[in-house]
């Protein structure tokens, strides 16, 4: 927080006070936290974020809100595991897997909510809310509970029950029956004519910081030094671009000696805007209606997707649109080579690796990081038609029939 | 008077008509161009319409009605 000096707008540059606002005034860009790099530099060393707390409040100096009031669960320092089976299985001898899905609510999402409760408390609201499918909804409304902040989630009335209950548990859910449109558009006139802290609307500058403490830890896990591929879920890009942001902040800090990572994009098919936009060669995304398995990756309007098209671009990465068909087959490749339940957007990740490394895009000894950004546990019905069980008789001959195979006499 | 904040997509068929002249023309609404960019085959502006959000919504609903995709400046609020 103390080396934060702006909110500037990302187009036109021009600088904002640190207020509760999100968009330029003058050009409708969007407006992004700056700092003095010269003064975190000076703040910041790898030994003064090794004494700090195992959190992501550890890297403070580049995070828009005070460490000392922090809104903190526990969120972030999740395991980088060396995932030696998976990278047999794909052809990969340096291939690791950032488990964000150990966050407290199963998501990176807290590491984004944590970063926008602590916002909304300086800015002193007494409501935080958002409009979510699922992952957003639980660290929402658990951050909301911790700060002791009225929470206001909002929920389509067909979502699943667990995930209703998992978001409801903590607080305030609100449940609205209309469609994605309807509900985003209510959220928009919300956000416009209550004095709420929504987290991804007049938050978002802040909010979207948080990501960063991704790819802080990437790097702090590897022995400080970035990885040379960063494989990524896209749903707005905004994960995307930060995730970059974070690498060569630590780059031009001196924290790690650089950061020459290509930047992959990972798009289910029935929702690709990003992925497309990267593969035809255009720098918008065209707005898709979304229709995919992958309900954490359903944004047709993604706000960042330009920006992580460029990143991709100018860092020599790419971009591949998974078939549905292949989710759930990369959920339970993960599962069963490294024993890490991932949702769908995992299964999308997993399934992009695969791909790329059949592309030759990845050679099989570059250091290779592939996010998994939640938990299979909240998306359950994804793989209902793909695990098979065996059923028996409590007995032995039964399950040496069943189960082992066994020839019994 | 209530402010909208869009971005309008246009695809090549519609690039050369002056869809935000029309909106302006046909309904009670005032149309400010803040960016845009025209590519190879396609389009994108951002603008603020000004109006009635009934008028608003009219329009809009119009400018839809061409084949033009509309979504809020902010891109989509609900999410995952």
């Amino acid at each position: 927080m103390p080396n934060v000096q702006s909110l500037r707008c990302k187009e036109c540059g021009r600088d904002y006070p640190l207020d509760p606002i999100y968009v330029c005034d003058f050009c409708f860009g969007p407006l992004e936290v700056a700092y003095d790099y010269d003064t975190a530099a000076k703040n910041m060393s790898r030994e003064s974020i090794q004494d700090g707390p195992p959190t992501i409040w550890r890297y403070d100096q580049l995070l828009p809100a005070s460490r000392e009031n922090a809104v903190d669960i526990g969120a972030g320092m999740t395991p980088l595991l060396k995932a030696d089976n998976l990278g047999k299985e794909l052809g990969l001898n340096n291939l690791w897997i950032k488990n964000d899905a150990a966050n407290p609510t199963h998501s990176f999402k807290d590491r984004v909510v944590s970063v926008a409760a602590t916002k909304a408390l300086e800015f002193e609201f007494d409501t935080i809310a958002c409009a979510s499918t699922g992952n957003l909804a639980g660290a929402t409304a658990a951050h909301g509970a911790k700060a002791g902040l009225k929470t206001i989630v909002f929920l389509p009335a067909d979502v699943e029950r667990g995930k209703i209950l998992g978001a409801a548990v903590f607080g305030s859910v609100v449940l609205v029956n209309g469609n994605y449109d309807e509900l985003n558009r209510l959220c928009s006139e919300l956000g416009d004519d209550r004095r709420w802290a929504f987290v991804n609307i007049n938050m978002r500058p802040y909010y979207s910081e948080g990501s960063k403490s991704l790819s802080f830890e990437i790097t702090e896990q590897l022995g400080w030094r970035a990885p040379k591929h960063i494989i990524v879920p896209v749903a707005s890009g905004s994960l995307f671009t930060k995730v970059h942001k974070g690498l060569n902040e630590f780059a031009r800090l001196g924290i790690i000696d650089g950061a020459e990572t290509k930047m992959h994009i990972a798009q289910p098919f029935g929702c690709s805007p990003v992925a497309s936009a990267f593969v035809d060669g255009q720098t918008h995304p065209k707005p898709v209606i979304p229709d995919t398995i992958a309900k954490s990756l359903a944004i047709g309007s993604p706000a960042d997707g330009f920006y992580s098209v460029g990143i991709a671009n100018k860092t020599g990465g790419s971009a591949t649109i998974v078939p549905e068909s292949e989710v759930a087959e990369g959920m339970q490749l993960l599962a069963e080579t490294e024993g890490i339940f991932t949702e769908t957007a995992g299964g999308v990740v997993i399934s992009a690796l695969r791909s790329m490394v059949r592309a030759g895009v990845i050679g099989p000894d570059e250091e290779t990081v592939a996010l998994i950004t939640g938990t299979g546990l909240k998306t359950l019905e994804a793989i209902a038609d793909t695990v098979e069980t065996k059923t028996i008789d409590p007995n032995v001959r039964s399950f040496d029939e069943i189960v082992t195979g066994a020839e019994v006499n | 008077m209530p402010l909208r904040r869009v971005t309008f997509t246009f695809k090549t068929d519609l690039i050369q008509r002056p869809v935000i002249y029309e909106l302006g023309k046909k309904f009670d609404i005032v149309t400010n161009v803040r960016r845009a960019e025209v590519g190879q085959d396609t389009g994108w502006v951002i603008l603020e319409l000004e109006g009635s959000l009934d008028e608003i919504d009219r329009g809009l609903a119009w400018v839809a009605e061409l084949g033009v995709d509309i979504n809020p400046l902010d891109g989509d609020i609900l999410v995952g």
